[in-house]
């Protein structure tokens, strides 16, 4: 990742701002953020899920339409950080259209990024969600960013081999 | 800011984990009202405790025991007399204010509330002064009632004149908000729930820490307060109510340490507070929170009120210049609990990039979905400040939050 704090965008951040944040809050996820992609409601979604992160009140409803095995269209309605939200957005531009064995390998890939496997960086077929590469670092944002994806695998069934399962929040603080 | 009572410094000094840095920067610790640091007193008296002294307690015919229930006696006794408890038999251990307010909805539910009763609470309450008395209402029949929150973020006392009815068993009210940092007219809202037959329980787990207290000013009839929002240990707490009514509430829990007599056909209760303190306690948790009110009185809870009084200020002032930020909460006659929203950054990314700046806040809902609900907002991120923060630090903040802003208004 970027030395300095210069994103691939290009625009120059202040060098007060680690390197780190520069490279989890990239453009392209405040992009995602501020203009969600697929966001709205499905008129007859065949599989539907609402899922939310207790710790935080995050919360994503998404919905699909299934026609054999491929998946025809999808939307979510959301509300929550700017991870939680640009990841569902950034998935569902890559579910359009995917065969179920597609969204479910897609899955297990964007988990082991988030786990840190570089090699994913380059993976054309994760698209935007490459951007999200530098929540490796920021382990207790892992589950945000994860949010949209557990919402799929709960609607699509057996998640695939080598994927580990989603981090579970601690109870609730005063 | 005018000179602050104390040393700030010397303070500062007494906290060993303030000495530190967080991710490359000195740590700014905000975060007091999820949970306070401890002064190096408190963790010695707990180390001497377990060095020289531990062995159960109230049971024991030897010499560490003698020390032990001696410590832990003297540990009632100093709580008693810091919040103006008549009599040290008021004191109850608990764990904290979770489990003193479960113990009143337990007991005093099981004897005193039935089936169309109510219960009023308010609709700023911690989720830890509302789920205990939703699960009251679905073992009695009782009903909760809250009264509402003006846009400024107090109470609508109103509401109590319109709530209050001789159906109201019980009155529950928070002394300070966690989201809000509103300090509740606790002692009006006492007397008018007098007036119409009901008790009154407040919930002081934000205010034990900044407030000096007064049990018997205050009139209410249960107090509840957590030790480690107040320098203490975490696992410790305080049930406070009068005698007369501890006297008639049935026990909480059943065991060893609570009882009179046991037969196989039943079993008499032992004195209070003892009634209500069944198994081993939390010996060295007590003696630690004693350690910590010996601590804040030897600072003086007023020199401290004044202090942060003087440090709240100065953060609404230099908070208030930050275009893009909402402080929810009054500007006066409040602690230094300050909730904000920040431009369309979300409180969880603001809590990411302050911590990467060693600043810690809390990002969430606190424990108070009504109330985000009612304010129609899923989050704040909340900075709450103590008897040890600086401006410095406030200034840090600010920094930070300027940052926030940056790295969030790029050209995207």
């Amino acid at each position: 990742m970027s030395e300095h704090a210069d994103t691939p965008g290009g625009t120059s951040i202040d060098r007060r701002i680690p390197s780190a944040l520069a490279d989890l809050f990239q453009e392209v996820i405040l992009d995602h953020y501020r203009r969600p992609r697929n966001k709205g409601s499905l008129e007859a979604p065949t599989h539907t899920v609402t899922m939310n992160n207790p710790l935080c009140g995050d919360v994503i409803e998404l919905s699909i339409s299934v026609r054999g095995d491929r998946i025809d269209e999808v939307r979510y309605e959301g509300r929550g950080c700017s991870i939680s939200q640009a990841a569902v957005s950034m998935m569902t531009e890559r579910l359009k259209g995917a065969r179920l064995g597609e969204a479910r390998a897609l899955s297990a890939k964007f988990t082991r990024l988030l786990h840190g496997e570089e090699a994913l960086q380059r993976d054309e077929k994760l698209g935007d969600l490459r951007a999200l590469a530098g929540v490796s670092k920021f382990p207790v944002r892992i589950k945000c960013a994860l949010l949209g994806f557990n919402c799929l695998d709960e609607l699509i069934g057996e998640p695939a081999a080598g994927k580990r399962e989603p981090e579970t929040g601690p109870g609730e603080q005063r | 800011m005018v000179a602050p009572p104390y040393d700030i410094e010397a303070v500062r000094r007494d906290f060993p984990i303030l000495e530190q840095k967080v991710n490359g920067q000195p740590l700014v610790y905000l975060d007091s009202a999820a949970s306070s640091q401890r002064p190096r007193a408190v963790i010695d008296a707990i180390r001497r405790h377990y060095e020289t002294s531990h062995a159960n307690v109230h049971r024991g015919a030897h010499e560490l025991s003698v020390r032990a229930t001696e410590a832990y006696e003297d540990a009632r006794t100093c709580v008693a007399a810091h919040i103006g408890a008549e009599d040290t038999a008021e004191i109850v251990f608990v764990r904290g204010t979770t489990e003193a307010i479960n113990l009143v909805a337990g007991s005093l539910g099981k004897a005193r509330i039935g089936s169309g009763d109510e219960i009023l609470l308010t609709k700023m309450e911690h989720h830890s002064n509302i789920v205990p008395w939703q699960l009251l209402a679905e073992r009695t029949g009782a009903t909760l009632r809250f009264v509402d929150v003006s846009p400024e973020g107090r109470l609508v006392l109103d509401d109590y004149g319109r709530m209050l009815s001789e159906r109201t068993r019980l009155v529950g009210v928070t002394h300070v908000s966690n989201s809000l940092g509103v300090i509740n007219p606790v002692r009006e809202i006492a007397a008018l729930a007098h007036e119409a037959g009901a008790l009154c329980l407040v919930d002081g787990a934000q205010a034990a820490p900044h407030l000096a207290l007064d049990m018997g000013a205050l009139g209410c009839d249960f107090y509840a307060f957590s030790g480690h929002k107040m320098c203490g240990p975490t696992g410790i707490g305080v049930l406070w109510a009068r005698r007369a009514i501890l006297e008639e509430m049935p026990p909480y829990q059943g065991g060893g340490e609570m009882i009179a007599s046991v037969t196989l056909d039943g079993s008499t209760w032992a004195e209070v507070p003892h009634k209500f303190e069944a198994g081993t306690p939390n010996i060295a948790g007590a003696v630690g929170l004693g350690a910590a009110i010996r601590y804040l009185d030897g600072i003086g809870l007023d020199a401290i009120r004044r202090y942060e009084t003087e440090l709240t200020g100065y953060a609404l002032e230099r908070l208030g210049e930050i275009e893009g930020l909402r402080i929810y909460g009054p500007t006066d006659g409040r602690v230094g609990v300050l909730s904000f929203t920040y431009l369309d950054v979300h409180a969880h990314d603001l809590a990411t990039i302050l911590d990467q700046r060693g600043i810690a806040i809390r990002a969430g809902h606190h424990c108070n979905q009504p109330l985000m609900e009612h304010l129609g907002i899923d989050a704040t991120a909340r900075a709450s400040l103590y008897l040890y923060n600086t401006p410095q630090e406030v200034d840090a903040l600010c920094e930070a939050l300027h940052l926030a802003g940056e790295l969030f208004c790029r050209r995207v």
